[in-house]
């Protein structure tokens, strides 16, 4: 496992518990994204200012990292458009029938020991394990 | 406008998470969930350390009626174990498979300036609203 990087692993965890933690004991909301993020498209009006300002802290978030250490954050993604479009309709049909993404059901759900997120979360790091699998080792 | 300022910084401390740990990162992601190629464990460390934190923070929520700055805790209290809960996990994990973003990490990296990330998020959106106007037309949710 030369890739391995447990310390940043680590502390950056902490920091996306820390975030959640917030979220949860000053504002009694669920930092999961796929829910904050899915509730902006529906006309409650009231409830959008909280959302955005979640939304612009995460995209502020690398920017912030970028200028600090001047160096780019790196990301790197080999897919082409016919399959960013089809996984980006699975990951958004599929984490608002499913109720979460990895941020509510795998972080805020398995914490608090609800039943639906555990299996949610197993469901969905198989399912993406095992998409990896053919991806990468049979069609790859 | 406090709950707009809480929701900013919360953000920011995720995004930086996302960052730091290299989550924001979908070959970073792809490494945790290849098991059957050179596997990167980091990302269950990452879920470890976020488990751990957010568990005090539930801790110290069950001894309190309300939160701090809001009239209310909203946190989920279904418990039903349904066919919608388990699909969408299923079709969420495959997509999530084939590119390796999930929604934080997709949005996080919307400033970078990748097109890459932003047919993917423009997408996600188009699902969420699909699964949206599906069941409206089904009068269920």
């Amino acid at each position: 496992m030369h890739n391995f990087t447990p310390y940043s692993a680590l502390i950056g965890g902490a920091l996306i518990g820390l975030a959640a933690a917030l979220m949860l004991l000053l504002s009694g909301r669920i930092a999961g994204v796929s829910g904050i993020v899915g509730s902006l498209l529906r006309p409650a009006w009231g409830d959008w200012g909280w959302r955005l300002a979640f939304v612009a802290g995460l995209v502020v978030a690398p920017l912030l990292v970028q200028w600090a250490t001047d160096k780019p954050v790196s990301i790197n993604i080999d897919s082409n458009l016919a399959v960013l479009v089809s996984a980006g309709l699975l990951v958004g049909f599929g984490t608002s029938l499913g109720s979460g993404c990895t941020s509510g059901h795998g972080v805020c759900g398995i914490s608090r020991l609800s039943p639906r997120s555990i299996l949610a979360t197993v469901v969905f790091m198989a399912a993406g394990a095992a998409t990896v699998y053919v991806m990468r080792h049979v069609v790859g | 406008m406090r709950s707009v300022v809480i929701a900013f910084i919360a953000g920011t401390l995720f995004g930086l998470g996302l960052t730091i740990s290299r989550m924001i990162d979908p070959a970073k992601v792809l490494g945790f969930l290849d098991v059957a190629g050179e596997w990167d464990a980091s990302l269950a460390l990452v879920m470890v350390a976020a488990l751990v934190v957010m568990s005090l923070a539930y801790r110290l929520a069950a001894g309190r009626s309300a939160p701090f700055f809001a009239e209310k805790f909203q946190v989920p209290t279904r418990r039903d174990i349904t066919s919608r809960l388990v699909g969408g996990a299923a079709l969420f994990g495959i997509g999530w498979g084939l590119v390796g973003l999930c929604p934080g990490p997709a949005i996080s990296g919307l400033g970078l300036g990748l097109p890459q990330l932003a047919q993917f998020v423009l997408a996600m959106l188009a699902g969420m609203a699909i699964h949206r106007f599906w069941f409206l037309r089904k009068g269920s949710h």
